[in-house]
């Protein structure tokens, strides 16, 4: 058959064709604009109103931004300098950088302090953010509260170490006697911890100059690092306290569900700032004058207790989402409350909470900026007070608050990323 | 019963703080640190230089006043405060001495419990409005939307005023007078009121201060004044004694560069009794003999430090007006000292 086929054809091709790559209307960026900017009368209307709408923004935008000034030593000299061209005037960030990140008061022969302990922040979170870390890091994650506060605050290394000891020993104590009862443990524990940290009061302050850094007080931590400090320490606070009180709730414990309701019910009912200035200025009449109850230890507090109401909430979210079958049959394999939760009800649990978690967590790093309401000189603080208020930059607007909105971007766009890639990596398929 | 626990606490508080504010001097002195409260930033009054360290009209009393005490003027621990912090940090003893351009009023002074040692800086208060608004006089303003600091006089000031001339406003509240500055330039109030000398070093930082001008209407008295708690008398003249050996010093012609020489071969005896060296005003107060050659030398007399700060040769550019020396037909009139 396929003889008298060759006979009658007059012309069969014996080799393959070339393989031709596709029109250049159906491939690459052409069919890419094609499909995605000019497909319809009505986009390719939009597509070239947004690009001029582009073009007007960055025409404005980029000679501001690469015509800047950064060498000048007042607004007045940069006006000189620009001569009616558009231009930024980023001298003030030029000169006042190290404001806007430490603060006015900050040892200025000591931003290393501060620098190091942002650097080591990373080594010891990494260990509990991401799995793949060796788990010896953890150590570091232990270490690092008493490393930092040694670096930043200064004074000499045994407090933080007397501390340290301390919570060891109250740890030693607590881990012998759990077996026997939970809470005569616990409050042996704490007990032992407490005279410890007693002792080491009298001892201390006669060692003050041993390993001793420049100490720094509270009061002149400023700029971004009081944004980062507040917002590290409250956020890595609050989640173990809004897992607690979230517990709390739910528990069958008539006072416990009591004090754990209020509380929230309360903090959630006040505005943050409302907490900010009981702080700052009504526990200023209470106490007695003379006592110096550390400005940002109660701001600590203030915001600790605020973001722990706000995570407990979302986190009893994530709890009565689980199907009742969870517990039901947690309770089956006779694991006791603490066994259960902890193996069973919470890792399932806080998987859910995470995109709420990291909702409070970013929210409440941008809250801290609120204490520049009380007068302290965080990075908003700095722009609106003394940095505007100085003969020299009396003017200069959208420089300083970009800078400020760009470095906030940094670190929430961040933390944003982080915890989108965390679901993916904890997706097990159940929805 | 919990009433009564709260007042009893209440009261052991109150004791405490009489207790402690019956000697201010020497609880500053046991410190070694004047606590000083002052603004979160008002160009030329106070605010941090590029190295931290603050400057300005109202700094400069503060560190008069640590001058004369401990013989240094950088022994001074600057507290920021706010239009509403300011007089909670004073009462609560958190701060010894407020410089923070604060108005001297009745209520403040007696109602508040505080003490107004005297007036550094006489001003006003006033309206700026564009050129391009076409308005001669603040009672053209009916209808008008002004920006207004919370927390202020000026605030009531302006309520009266209006209220007086029987037309109306709505206020655009702000928190700091940058902020205000930022506002009324980007059009969100039609006129900007805050104290005249504010208006006019707020002008000044203008790309185009001719587009603005400054109504010709003062609607209030503002003495600006450093207070301290009430109750604490010692305290309280001392302090007021170093601000008026710095108006002083600048009528009888002590500077910070002759006051050395003047201190030992003056012949005018009140300049003597000023700078210690006859008689024992020093001892009365509790202080060294040099305590206002200390705080003369270290900041210079009231019209140095009035040039330096936000005098006609600075950005600022404010004329002396009610600042002057009595003796130049001004305000500024120091008691004898004798």
């Amino acid at each position: 058959m396929s003889d008298t086929h060759a006979q009658t054809v007059t012309f069969v091709r014996d080799t393959m064709l070339p393989q031709a790559a596709p029109p250049s209307t159906a491939q690459g960026p052409v069919k890419w604009m094609r499909d995605s900017l000019f497909s319809s009368i009505p986009y390719t209307i939009l597509t070239i109103a947004a690009l001029y709408a582009i073009f007007v923004l960055l025409s404005g935008f980029l000679p501001w931004l690469l015509g800047g000034v950064w060498t000048t030593s007042n607004i007045r000299e940069c006006r000189e300098v620009l001569d009616g061209a558009r231009g930024g005037c980023f001298s003030v960030l030029a000169e006042r950088w190290n404001q806007l990140l430490f603060g006015i008061a900050y040892p200025q022969d000591g931003y290393w302090r501060p620098t190091l302990a942002f650097i080591l922040l990373f080594v010891a979170v990494s260990p509990v953010l991401f799995a793949a870390v060796p788990r010896k890091l953890l150590i570091v994650t232990l270490l690092y509260p008493f490393v930092a506060f040694w670096l930043i605050w200064g004074g000499s290394l045994l407090v933080p170490l007397a501390a340290l000891i301390s919570l060891c020993v109250g740890y030693l104590v607590y881990s012998k006697l759990v077996k026997t009862s939970f809470a005569a443990g616990l409050a042996a524990g704490v007990a032992t911890a407490v005279f410890i940290w007693f002792i080491a009061g009298f001892i201390t302050p006669g060692l003050s100059g041993v390993l001793a850094l420049e100490e720094v007080a509270s009061r002149n931590m400023g700029g971004f690092m009081l944004n980062m400090i507040l917002g590290v320490i409250c956020v890595s606070l609050s989640l173990p306290l809004g897992i607690l009180l979230a517990l709390g709730r739910q528990s069958s414990l008539p006072i416990i569900k009591l004090i754990c309701v209020v509380f929230i019910e309360f903090i959630r009912g006040v505005p943050l700032i409302t907490l900010l200035f009981v702080a700052n200025v009504v526990l200023a009449y209470f106490l007695p004058p003379g006592t110096n109850f550390d400005l940002i230890l109660r701001v600590i507090i203030m915001i600790t207790m605020f973001a722990s109401a706000y995570i407990a909430e979302v986190i009893r979210g994530g709890l009565a989402a689980l199907p009742r079958g969870q517990y039901e049959g947690a309770e089956s394999l006779g694991l006791d409350y603490a066994q259960s939760m902890r193996l069973i009800i919470l890792p399932q649990a806080l998987k859910i909470s995470i995109p709420g978690i990291v909702n409070v967590a970013v929210g409440l790093f941008k809250d801290t900026t609120l204490v520049s309401i009380i007068s302290m000189f965080d990075l908003v603080g700095m722009i609106r007070g003394p940095i505007l208020a100085s003969t020299d930059w009396n003017g200069v607007y959208w420089e300083l608050w970009g800078f400020a909105a760009a470095l906030f971007f940094v670190v929430c766009y961040g933390i944003s990323q982080y915890s989108q890639w965390l679901e993916r990596q904890l997706q097990t398929d159940h929805r | 019963m919990n009433k009564s626990v709260f007042f009893g606490a209440m009261t052991v508080a109150g004791l405490v703080a009489g207790a402690s504010a019956a000697a201010t001097l020497d609880d500053v002195k046991e410190r070694g640190k004047l606590n000083c409260g002052v603004t979160t930033g008002l160009v030329g009054f106070a605010a941090p230089n590029a190295n931290g360290e603050w400057e300005g009209f109202d700094v400069a009393v503060c560190r008069a006043v640590a001058a004369a005490v401990f013989g240094d003027p950088t022994a001074v621990e600057f507290i920021p405060t706010t239009g509403k912090t300011r007089f909670t940090a004073l009462a609560s003893g958190e701060i010894d001495f407020l410089a923070r351009n604060t108005t001297w009023t009745f209520s403040r002074d007696v109602d508040l419990k505080f003490d107004f040692i005297g007036v550094n800086y006489y001003d006003g208060q006033g309206f700026m409005v564009p050129k391009a608004l076409g308005v001669s006089s603040a009672k053209d303003l009916d209808g008008a939307t002004v920006c207004i600091q919370t927390g202020t006089t000026t605030e009531l000031n302006l309520a009266d005023f209006f209220r007086a001339n029987n037309i109306s406003y709505e206020p655009v509240p702000i928190e700091t007078n940058a902020e205000g500055q930022q506002q009324y330039l980007a059009g969100a109030c039609d006129t900007y009121t805050t104290d005249a000398s504010g208006l006019a070093s707020t002008r000044a930082t203008f790309e185009t201060p001719g587009d603005h001008i400054i109504l010709p209407e003062i609607i209030s008295k503002e003495p600006l004044g450093p207070l301290v708690r009430h109750g604490d008398n010692d305290w309280g003249d001392l302090t007021r004694w170093v601000l008026y050996a710095l108006i002083a010093a600048e009528e009888l012609g002590v500077t910070s560069a002759n006051v050395e020489e003047m201190a030992t071969s003056t012949t005018n005896p009140e300049v003597a009794r000023l700078l210690g060296a006859e008689g024992t005003l020093g001892e009365m107060l509790g202080l060294s003999a040099d305590w206002a050659k200390n705080a003369i030398a270290s900041q210079g007399n009231y019209g140095e430090i009035f040039a330096k700060n936000i005098g006609e040769e600075t950005p600022i550019g404010l004329a002396r007006g009610l600042n002057a020396q009595w003796t130049d037909g001004g305000l500024m009139y120091a008691p004898p000292f004798r």
